[in-house]
């Protein structure tokens, strides 16, 4: 995916971090139901959200993505019985990080979508790559990483 | 250096369709580490795997990628296709470009090019990866089984019936469980105990299983095929191996007035007692909160009278551990306590029924001791107030079920069939008698299950209201304490009064006490109201996502007899499965930890869902402190990694899902 | 004990058709030196008719009040009838639990509002008063007193947004009355309807709810009905009469207000308490 400056053709590059049992489910079923949505989003499989650790979330968007979509089983419906509530404790610390030095919270997305909501995972994603399409390329990381760099 | 082979799948035209494979395998060929790229129709067919094979036969490969459909459907069958080819099957990786690509995107050109990246996040993956062994754990055969009543003693004579040994705890001082105290079962009329008694005996008398009475499970350790079980056996006060059971200590006590529980209050029993003649061991128990001797260190009559001398008042707790291969939990229920006090605030509803205020409103369980040839009236129904046998009795169903104001939103399942089985035991013993019934529904879904129901209705001519009762109060009328039952009934739009000598609340079934605090013990899930998780709702309904760890039983769910012998099998079989093998094979997806980068501060232990984290000490040949690290037991990581999230030096890692192999995924998108 | 105050929110009631109401109540605490601070420009909190017609109105109607009581600085606010007082709550627990609900309450209303005052009915004060600071005003014993305590309806209904007693057997006034003497009775209805709401349009339902209120705390003893509910308390009295036509009976049983027991025990007169504008005279 090239990005291009033209806001008309803007095609955000979203990289998603979901778990093994739950939403890789849910978007193996979108598949299965023929459930489109826009070819945007890439998805790296993890055995559970509680192995997410935030840093692949910064990795994400040093290798340039636009939003970063994290989701994994319902509350109570995890495979691990508590991996989930161990990264949604683990996201309200880093969010407010994350504000501290100047990312841009609105691109990163938190859910939960289960083996059985695939629509919800097709409607998230469109919805995802439409917001992100109207935020326009992200380049803040760039900037941070410039910034530090010259102090 | 790394020789992938990438095969990509046409799968028909499922992925043909959308992709252009051809071009797709052009692209992935100049990617670095790629020995070959190649594309064909159904790579998941013999043709397919053979090609897979050949090439990597041919070409040496030492890793395969796959890009055809989700790994949940295939990737199994390519990872024992390479096996076959001599590649370890754990440097084989799937592109799902089916579910995730083709399926879901209509545009050719964007299709390919995703398919093209997700290939490339994957055999960026792959040159990361390093070849693992499946884990092999030794397996104790040697059960243990929590809970001795119909369940837990259906799965130990099982297991045993096999040859295995089994070790069955049950808190009380006889097996049997609620099902021991009730009358006749529906939708035979059998009685209870002259099912249950013979296999009461068996499980005493059987060579392969220690029956543990009054004994609780403390702690457990351990992991699939290696638990080791800590269990409390409370001090009985009674040598159970000098004691013959002849029933002079109890005949002869003279604190004779204290509510027995078995009979949920309604009879009484002695400070040394049997809970009931046909207990199993027929061994006493001594109250030591009610025995007069623990209170002055008087009477003693009891032990003057025991020719075998098998009173002991020096009796103390034991602590016992077993080693044991896999666990059944089978704790059933107990009744929801209407109108109490409830940890869950939500759960104290139905301070208008007057239960525990009037005597004559008694629960469902009550009533089964009431109308039992061994209860504490002999099976003659009398209300516990003055011992009249009541002409007119009022049953209220769902008293706590299906109720979100104040009781519990599910369906407890059995009190629709027990209602109809006690308004018929009732009426066969009280002729004249008048059965009232309130309902919301009638659920009799079962074998014989509704013909039963319609014949407490149509030939024994119980009176069914659909309605809900509104309150209960209780008035002298003519001389005789009644319970004024007001209710309504929705059918004929009219309110109903019944002015009734007993009620029988039909009250929602709850899991035991303690049985969260055992899941805990054991890290099996529980829902809201502590019923334990089974694995899986439909596929795995006796299996916990606590490997080697059953259910069976009303501790699952609200289950009645039938279903609860049905699934105690099933665990038991469960059981069987595992025990047939020597050692158990895992998959080696789970956390190590580089003990040398380690500094032992304990987030992971922290984290860890599974206590698979331990803190140890290393030390050098000599014997002294090193250092200490913490280490993973094979056995009871799961492979969740939530313990690599929260390391901050990044010793511990997920085989599989390597910090080096997510990198090299997230690396591979770089624009 | 110095001086406690309560705000302080009559309704319609008190300054209406229970006036005598509001007197024993202000006699009442007077004597156990609480200051009552009306609240100023108080408005009618919606009872029986807002809320079976406009949501919003149901809420912003109390809302109003209790904007005023918190500009008041009121810490805690006793609204005498159970209907006013349960209003208020219904709108304290819909503020303070969406603060959605919450700004749309305070810019209906035009005043900020946030749900910060206690609502307490009058069983709540005296439990605050305190026991021990009441028995040491005690004059006169209530030992001739047999009372049936009638919750009724809406005292401790609904039990999730009142939070007050056991919400089908309540025992707060039992509890309270015994301790200054009075031999309270276990009876059935406590907390059963007394149809004060129909009492216009269907009066002969009403006469036979009231009946069975009064028969039933007649027949396990009672010699005097107590009640912390103005619409209670002129029901049964004033609808007695027709219940003793209607049913042939004789019960001449006097229906009074909690303050006005616990007011008698202070030795405050029948006359300041207002009982002897009461229907059904006190003859005990």
């Amino acid at each position: 995916m090239e990005k291009t400056n033209t806001d008309q053709t803007f095609e955000p590059k979203i990289i998603a971090f979901v778990c093994n049992w739950c939403t890789y489910l849910g978007a193996d079923l979108a598949g299965t139901n023929r459930l489109e949505y826009p070819a945007n989003i890439r998805i790296i499989r993890l055995p559970c959200t509680g192995r997410i650790d935030f840093n692949l979330v910064i990795k994400a968007f040093e290798v340039g993505a636009d939003a970063v979509l994290v989701s994994g089983c319902h509350p109570g419906d995890c495979h691990y019985n508590a991996g989930n509530y161990h990264a949604r404790r683990r996201w309200i610390l880093f969010r407010e990080l994350l504000e501290v030095l100047g990312i841009e919270t609105e691109r990163i997305h938190f859910s939960w979508i289960s083996a059985a909501e695939g629509a919800k995972f097709q409607k998230f994603v469109t919805e995802i790559v439409d917001k992100t399409r109207a935020l326009g390329p992200y380049r803040g990381y760039q900037s941070i990483t410039h910034e530090s760099e010259e102090r | 250096m790394a020789k992938i082979g990438v095969f990509t799948c046409w799968c028909g035209e499922n992925i043909a369709r959308h992709i252009d494979v051809e071009r797709v395998s052009k692209a992935i060929e100049s990617l670095p580490g790629v020995h070959c790229s190649m594309n064909y129709k159904y790579m998941c067919s013999e043709p397919g795997q053979s090609l897979i094979i050949d090439q990597i036969k041919s070409l040496g490969l030492t890793g395969v990628v796959v890009a055809s459909c989700s790994p949940h459907m295939h990737l199994k069958t390519f990872r024992a296709a390479a096996q076959l080819a001599g590649v370890n099957p754990y440097m084989v990786e799937m592109a799902n470009i089916r579910e995730q690509c083709s399926w879901v995107h209509a545009d050719k050109e964007e299709a390919t090019a995703k398919a093209i990246e997700l290939i490339r996040i994957s055999v960026e993956k792959l040159r990361h990866n390093r070849p693992l062994q499946p884990i092999s754990v030794p397996i104790t055969k040697k059960a243990l089984v929590i809970g001795g009543g119909v369940a837990g003693i259906q799965a130990a004579l099982d297991i045993a019936a096999a040859g295995h040994e089994v070790i069955l705890v049950e808190k009380e001082p006889s097996v049997g469980g609620k099902m021991a105290g009730l009358s006749e079962t529906f939708p035979t009329l059998d009685c209870s105990q002259c099912i249950l008694t013979p296999r009461m005996v068996e499980v005493n008398q059987h060579p392969k299983i220690r029956l543990m009475t009054y004994s609780e499970v403390e702690k457990v350790e351990g992991y699939i095929g290696n638990f080791s079980v800590t269990i409390r056996q409370k001090a009985r006060y009674v040598d159970v191996n000098k004691c013959t059971g002849c029933g002079t200590c109890w005949n002869g006590c003279p604190n004779k007035r204290i509510p027995n529980s078995f009979d949920f209050n309604l009879g009484n029993r002695t400070a040394i007692y049997i809970p009931f003649p046909q207990a199993v061991p027929a061994r006493p128990v001594i109250d030591s909160s009610r025995c007069i001797h623990f209170k002055n260190g008087k009477c003693g009559i009891c032990e003057k009278n025991c020719a075998a001398g098998a009173i002991n008042f020096n009796d103390e707790d034991k602590l016992i551990t077993e080693e044991v291969g896999a666990v059944v939990v089978a704790t059933g229920y107990q009744l929801y306590s209407i109108g109490k006090e409830q940890s869950n605030p939500n759960l104290s509803g139905y301070g208008e029924y007057g239960y525990g205020k009037y005597k004559d409103v008694i629960d469902s369980l009550q009533f089964e001791r009431l109308i039992s040839a061994s209860g504490p009236t002999g099976g003659e129904p009398k209300r516990p107030s003055d011992g009249r046998v009541p002409q007119k009795i009022v049953f209220i169903q769902c008293v706590g079920s299906r109720d979100n104001a104040k009781g519990v939103s599910y369906c407890s399942k059995i009190c629709c069939m027990y209602t109809a089985k006690h308004t018929m035991l009732y009426k066969h013993k009280v002729h004249d008698g008048e059965a009232h019934v309130f309902y919301m529904d009638i659920r009799s879904g079962g074998k014989k299950y509704d013909e039963f129901v319609r014949r407490a209705i149509e030939q024994d001519g119980a009176l069914y209201h659909r309605g809900r009762v509104s309150k209960i109060t209780e008035e002298e009328i003519d001389g005789v304490r009644k319970l004024v039952v007001r209710g309504a009934d929705t059918l004929t739009g009219k309110p109903v009064t019944v002015e009734a000598d007993m009620v029988v609340l039909a009250c929602a079934m709850a899991p035991t006490d303690g049985a969260t605090a055992l899941a805990q013990k054991l890290s099996v899930g529980y829902d809201e109201y502590g019923f334990l998780s089974e694995s899986h709702p439909k596929l795995r309904p006796v299996e916990t996502n606590s490997a080697g760890v059953f259910l069976c039983g009303a501790c699952q769910g609200p289950k009645d007899i039938p279903e609860s012998v049905a699934q105690a099998s099933a665990a038991a079989a469960k059981v069987l499965v595992m025990f047939s093998q020597d050692h158990l094979t895992r998959e080696p997806e789970i956390a190590h930890v580089d003990e040398s980068l380690c500094a032992a501060c304990c987030a992971c232990v922290q984290a860890c869902p599974y206590e698979a984290i331990s803190i140890e000490e290393i030390v050098d040949r000599k014997g002294n402190h090193v250092k200490n690290t913490s280490r993973v037991n094979p056995g009871l990581c799961m492979g969740c990694g939530t313990c690599v999230a929260v390391c901050p030096s990044k010793s511990i890692d997920l085989e599989g899902f390597t910090e080096e192999e997510v990198y090299a995924e997230i690396e591979s998108l770089l624009s | 004990m110095g001086t406690t105050e309560f705000g302080y929110y009559p309704g319609c009631a008190l300054h209406g058709s229970s006036n005598d109401y509001e007197q024993s109540v202000r006699a009442c605490l007077d004597r156990l030196d609480v200051r009552l601070t009306e609240l100023e420009d108080w408005i009618c909190c919606g009872a029986t008719a807002a809320h079976s017609i406009n949501q919003k109105l149901a809420t912003a109607l109390p809302a109003r009040n209790l904007a005023i009581a918190e500009k008041a600085g009121c810490g805690s606010l006793l609204a005498p009838c159970p209907m006013c007082s349960m209003e208020l709550l219904k709108a304290k627990q819909a503020i303070t639990s969406d603060p959605a609900v919450r700004d749309e309450m305070s810019e209906i209303v035009e005043l900020p509002v946030i749900g910060s005052t206690d609502v307490v009915n009058l069983i709540q004060v005296f439990q605050a008063i305190g026991l021990d600071a009441i028995k040491s005003k005690v004059t006169d014993s209530l030992d001739r007193f047999r009372p049936a305590c009638y919750y009724g309806c809406l005292l401790t209904r609904p039990p999730k947004t009142l939070r007050f007693d056991d919400c089908e057997h309540p025992s707060s006034m039992e509890t309270f009355l015994a301790e200054l003497g009075a031999e309270p009775v276990d009876w059935n209805f406590k907390t059963e309807c007394c149809g004060a709401g129909m009492t216009l349009c269907d009066p002969d339902t009403v006469t036979d709810l009231a009946h069975k209120i009064i028969a039933n705390a007649r027949k396990h003893g009672a010699n005097v009905i107590v009640t912390a509910c103005p619409m209670c308390q002129m029901n049964l009295d004033m609808r007695q009469a027709d219940v003793e036509k209607k049913f042939e009976e004789t019960f001449d049983m006097p229906i009074l207000y909690l303050s006005d027991l616990v007011g008698l025990a202070l030795g405050i007169s029948e006359e300041e308490l207002g009982i002897n504008r009461h229907y059904v005279k006190l003859q005990i």
